[in-house]
């Protein structure tokens, strides 16, 4: 699988899935193309999916709420007559190397969560409409999203059958969203993911499941009926107009990505590639119309797609770069006026939209599986939303007082109250809370310094950095922490970092992924699913896994 | 007085790093500097510090004309920087990376490894002089003392040697180590140094010359294998280290040597024959023999236990990883990758010494040892003749390996020096025979008396052969300050 993989699509690619806008319903078809798979062998057939179709799905996810803000209500439905939809597609997870399934899992959920947290974050409820075989990654689909409404057609069902038919697990959170959000009682549950054939009709109520059947007769009435009672009762403002978003403006070299506002340099001998953001070309609009006008090239918004589309290559398409090093070049008041604008208005349905994008595009840094580590050099504008880069990485490294030759401004980070709530992480904390785990007050503390530039003595001493290092040590302290950890195991990285960048509580999301980051990526890597007479290798030649029965 | 504030480095400190050219370098020793005055000052007897001592000073590391020789005050010391030259094209000699070019950066994955081995050979060198400080005051001669202080001198230099790479190559985590070099203090119970054998007091000058020839040589066998490193800053540092450190093994073996030599006078003159006609001998103000032996068991067996356990995974690990060679690596005709080899170490199976092949890898301690002990039996048969040409009959050994030991798979045991497994009771009464009781301390103690004036020695040990620096035996090494 060799092949350079692209997250930027739109409409008039989309080979899976459609959308039929109806006012403040919105109606998304998925229909896969059979022949229309990432790689080669393998056929999506029954709307199964690759990391293909989920790429147009997060497209159209993104598309509903910057290009259509009217829609309050999505209802997710099958455009194929006998299957809602059949999950990940086995053979090309059989084929599939495990870092490849390991980043496909990772995005699938990211993609997952974002749709669910829709409604709470913008007011756009997503139904699932489900009329035929709801299994596995199909069901999972349908989990996440706000309502999940099933045909009672005799025939139709929801189910988890990984452990039964493949000896794998549900890998987009089935198993967590069951007990913990369906709240399905454990043992009904536990009945639940060893059938094959899933659960039907009403009992699909009774063990909480699904929130509705339906007389498949009325079903379709039914569906467009709820789905116009909810946006009838939404609470989100009518009338917005949405803003195109158009390509980004994107160029690969041999070793860097050039966006119009983020840099990636790629050292393939160091295995680290620097990112570098750029601080605002131009002052702050005077208003949210002025952001609406200007659309996606708007400042906060341009940079908030470059930086995911730089992210979501560098998991897919660079994986033996194993350290992100973030640097930010520019002028932090005049980003942090550009934050504060949004903030500002915080009613308007675009700066809403903006900051919760925000919110995704960090939280993706943080589940980001490499070392990573945040450059506070002079010239930076690590204020605001860019501080939080700072607390997402592993660690920060700052300039201390003046380097010969430099006379970019002395470094400074400072807060701002977007650091103190907008911009929560999985385990719903803020990076700051997350940060002080152990002194909450001190995150009270720091709101006192909101808007204070803090050069690198203060914010070393507020515990905001790592390490500050003046010109003597800067470059061989930095230099010898990134030999360091390019000569680490990328294994033992990855779950160190994991452990420890998510400290404090766990929520549904820090539960998703580190089930299966722990369980799914183990049974994926053990002879019982992939040995070759293992299940995923056996699936669909009528021969069972050869299990090794031991209890590991 | 040293202008503390001012130091003009490239005419204070000799160097061959152009420090005066390195900006990064130079705040970082000037920030350390004064905090190694005050460590000298607070060390040495005053009076010393305020006398004119015959040091020879590196000035070059040109292997003729190196140093020169003059009248010091020690404070005045020119402690100076200085590695040996740079060898064009050099690889790294062992390991993983065996072949490819040497490092003139530390790799960052091998930084703390690294750093860990600088700080401990670091730590031992200021050790000794604090072990020493206060044999100046029973010197037997004008000569040893004038020894004593260029050791002393040197071991300092050594120290800064350390203190430079700490401060080029390992930025702030370099400096606090630097730092806390400072901080402990031999014998401390706050922070002790580092090496058990570095927190016991050099009592008399006896255990000085001992602890020269064996302890020193410890040292000399680790800056060999560390002058095999890949990373080459610490490899032309300890390479410039070992000439040096030649002169310390000197004045351990002659000093050792003179002693006997002075025994076996005394008793020839005396016409005693028995070597362990002791109380007779001592009566004579030397040093009895069997004294000097159980003396020797001591410190070479103290010497042993600072190689660290037969099978050693750190050993290995930086071996691997090319910045810790063997002695002599480049000598050594192998793959100089030890994958497959095997050497023998000793082991205890069943109650019973044996020795078994491990991979070579993990024995890269036991190798150095065997080299160690290899290079230490040399002085031991010098001394012989010493013996035998006197006609004495009684021969100086080196104990078994098992004998006396702390660290490794001996330990847990009691042998006689022979290497023979013995019963407690036996070791017992065996122990006033094979190490040093408190009664021979009591009495080297009573022999220990200065001696100041030119030319002369104290009654337990002979003049040396020849001056250093080829001055007449009446030379003033060192013009005391009396005040």
């Amino acid at each position: 699988m060799g092949k350079v993989i692209d997250f930027q699509t739109d409409p008039s690619k989309y080979r899976h899935w459609r959308v039929e806008y109806d006012g403040e319903v919105a109606n998304l078809f998925m229909d896969v193309d059979e022949n229309g798979g990432l790689f080669d062998g393998y056929q999506l057939k029954l709307n199964s999916y690759d990391l293909g179709v989920d790429i147009e799905l997060a497209d159209v996810v993104q598309r509903m709420r910057f290009e259509h803000p009217e829609v309050k209500v999505v209802v997710m439905q099958s455009g194929k007559d006998k299957v809602f939809c059949a999950g990940a597609n086995i053979r090309m997870l059989g084929g599939a190397a495990h870092a490849h399934k390991v980043n496909f899992c990772k995005f699938t959920n990211e993609t997952r969560n974002t749709f669910e947290a829709a409604e709470e974050d913008s007011g756009q409820k997503y139904i699932a409409a489900v009329k035929g075989a709801c299994a596995g990654g199909g069901y999972e689909l349908a989990l996440a999203c706000n309502y999940i409404m099933l045909t009672n057609d005799s025939t139709s069902s929801v189910a988890l059958p990984e452990v039964p038919l493949l000896a794998v697990l549900p890998g987009t959170g089935g198993l967590t969203r069951v007990t913990d959000k369906r709240k399905v009682r454990r043992d009904l549950a536990d009945v639940f993911c060893s059938v094959e054939e899933g659960v039907k009709g009403q009992r699909a109520v009774d063990w909480r499941l699904v929130d509705e059947v339906v007389p498949n007769s009325k079903f379709n009435a039914v569906v467009q009926e709820r789905a116009r009672e909810f946006a009838a009762s939404s609470k989100k403002a009518s009338g917005a107009t949405g803003i195109a978003l158009t390509p980004l403006d994107r160029t690969f070299g041999e070793d860097s990505v050039t966006y119009s506002l983020v840099e990636v340099a790629i050292d393939r001998a160091g295995r680290k590639a620097t990112i570098t953001l750029s601080g605002p070309d131009t002052d702050a609009p005077g208003s949210m119309d002025a952001v609406q006008a200007q659309g996606c090239d708007s400042y906060m918004l341009r940079l908030a797609r470059e930086l995911d589309d730089a992210l979501l290559h560098l998991r897919l398409n660079e994986r033996e770069i194993g350290t992100l090093v973030f640097r930010t070049q520019g002028d932090p008041e005049k980003l942090i006026a550009h934050e504060k604008l949004l903030i500002d208005n915080g009613d308007h349905w675009l700066a809403n939209e903006i900051l919760k994008f925000w919110k995704r595009v960090l939280k993706r840094v943080d589940l980001t599986s490499r070392s990573m580590a945040a450059m506070v050099e002079h010239g930076s504008c690590f204020a605001g939303v860019l501080a939080e880069l700072l607390w997402a990485c592993d660690r920060g490294y700052m300039m201390l007082d003046d380097f010969e030759g430099d006379n970019r401004p002395t470094a400074t980070v400072t807060l701002t109250p977007g650091n103190f709530g907008l911009y929560p992480m999985s385990n719903d904390l803020t990076r700051l809370q997350t940060r002080f785990l152990g002194t909450p007050e001190t995150v009270d503390a720091l709101k006192a310094k909101i808007g204070e530039p803090m050069e690198a003595d203060a914010a070393d001493k507020a515990g905001l950095i790592t390490y500050a290092f003046d010109d003597i040590d800067w470059e061989d302290e930095v230099r010898i922490f990134l030999e360091e950890r390019a000569s680490f195991s990328p294994d033992a990285m990855t779950g160190m970092e994991a452990n420890l960048r998510f400290p404090g509580p766990e929520t549904m999301e820090t539960r998703i992924f580190g089930r299966l980051t722990a369980w799914q990526n183990w049974i994926f890597q053990r002879p019982n699913a992939v040995g070759k007479d293992g299940a995923l290798q056996r699936y669909g030649t009528g021969i069972r896994g050869d299990y090794n029965m031991e209890r590991v | 007085m040293l202008d503390l504030i001012n130091v003009s480095y490239d005419t204070q400190i000799p160097n061959n790093v152009g420090l005066s050219s390195d900006k990064r370098v130079l705040k970082a020793l000037e920030k350390w500097h004064p905090g190694y005055i005050n460590w000298w000052s607070d060390l040495i007897p005053q009076n010393f510090q305020q006398s004119l001592v015959y040091l020879r000073t590196a000035v070059s590391v040109d292997p003729k004309g190196w140093a020169k020789f003059d009248y010091v005050k020690m404070p005045e010391y020119r402690w100076g920087v200085l590695l040996a030259p740079q060898v064009e094209g050099r690889t790294i000699p062992c390991g993983e990376h065996f072949g490819d070019p040497a490092w003139q950066e530390v790799p960052g994955e091998y930084r703390n490894l690294l750093k860990r081995l600088i700080v401990i050979q670091g730590d031992t060198e200021p050790a000794s002089v604090e072990q020493q400080r206060f044999l100046g005051l029973t010197a037997p001669s004008l000569y040893d003392m004038r020894n004593l202080f260029q050791v002393n001198v040197e071991e300092g230099r050594h120290l800064w040697a350390m203190v430079y790479l700490l401060h080029k190559y390992f930025g702030r985590d370099g400096r606090e180590e630097a730092d806390d070099l400072l901080l402990r203090s031999s014998g401390s119970e706050e922070a002790p140094r580092m090496l058990g054998a570095f927190n016991e007091e050099t009592p008399d000058w006896l255990s000085f010359f001992m602890f020269t020839y064996f302890t020193d040589r410890d040292g000399k066998m680790q800056l060999e294998s560390l002058a095999q490193s890949g990373f080459d800053p610490l490899s032309r540092t300890c390479r410039f280290m070992l000439t040096e450190e030649a002169h310390h093994m000197f004045v351990g073996e002659t000093g050792v040597g003179r002693t006997i030599q002075k025994t076996c006078e005394v008793m020839n003159e005396h016409g005693i024959d028995d070597p362990y006609d002791i109380d007779k001998i001592r009566s004579f103000g030397v040093i009895d023999l069997p004294t000097i032996q159980k003396k020797l068991n001591l410190h070479y067996t103290l010497s042993l236990d600072l190689f660290g356990q037969e099978v050693s995974t750190n050993a290995a690990n930086a071996f691997n990883a090319g910045i810790k060679g063997r002695y002599m690596e480049h000598r050594v005709k192998d793959d100089h990758k030890l994958t497959e080899d095997t050497y023998k170490v000793w082991d205890m199976v069943d109650g019973k010494l044996v020795q078994h092949d491990v991979p070579a890898l993990t024995a890269i301690n036991m190798r150095l040892r065997d080299d160690y002990s290899r290079d230490a039996a040399g002085g031991v048969s010098r001394w012989n003749k010493i013996i035998e040409k006197a006609g004495v009959a009684f021969e100086m050994k080196l104990p078994h390996e098992a004998f006396n030991r702390k660290i490794g798979v001996f330990a847990e045991k009691l042998f006689d020096p022979e290497g023979t497994l013995v019963t407690g009771a036996e070791y017992d009464a065996g122990m006033k025979e094979w190490l040093p009781t408190h009664a021979d301390g009591d009495f080297i103690q009573s022999l220990m008396k200065p001696v100041t004036e030119p030319g002369k020695y104290a009654s337990w040990i002979a003049a040396p052969k020849v001056g250093i620096d080829n001055k007449p035996g009446d030379f003033e090494y060192v013009k005391l300050h009396m005040a």
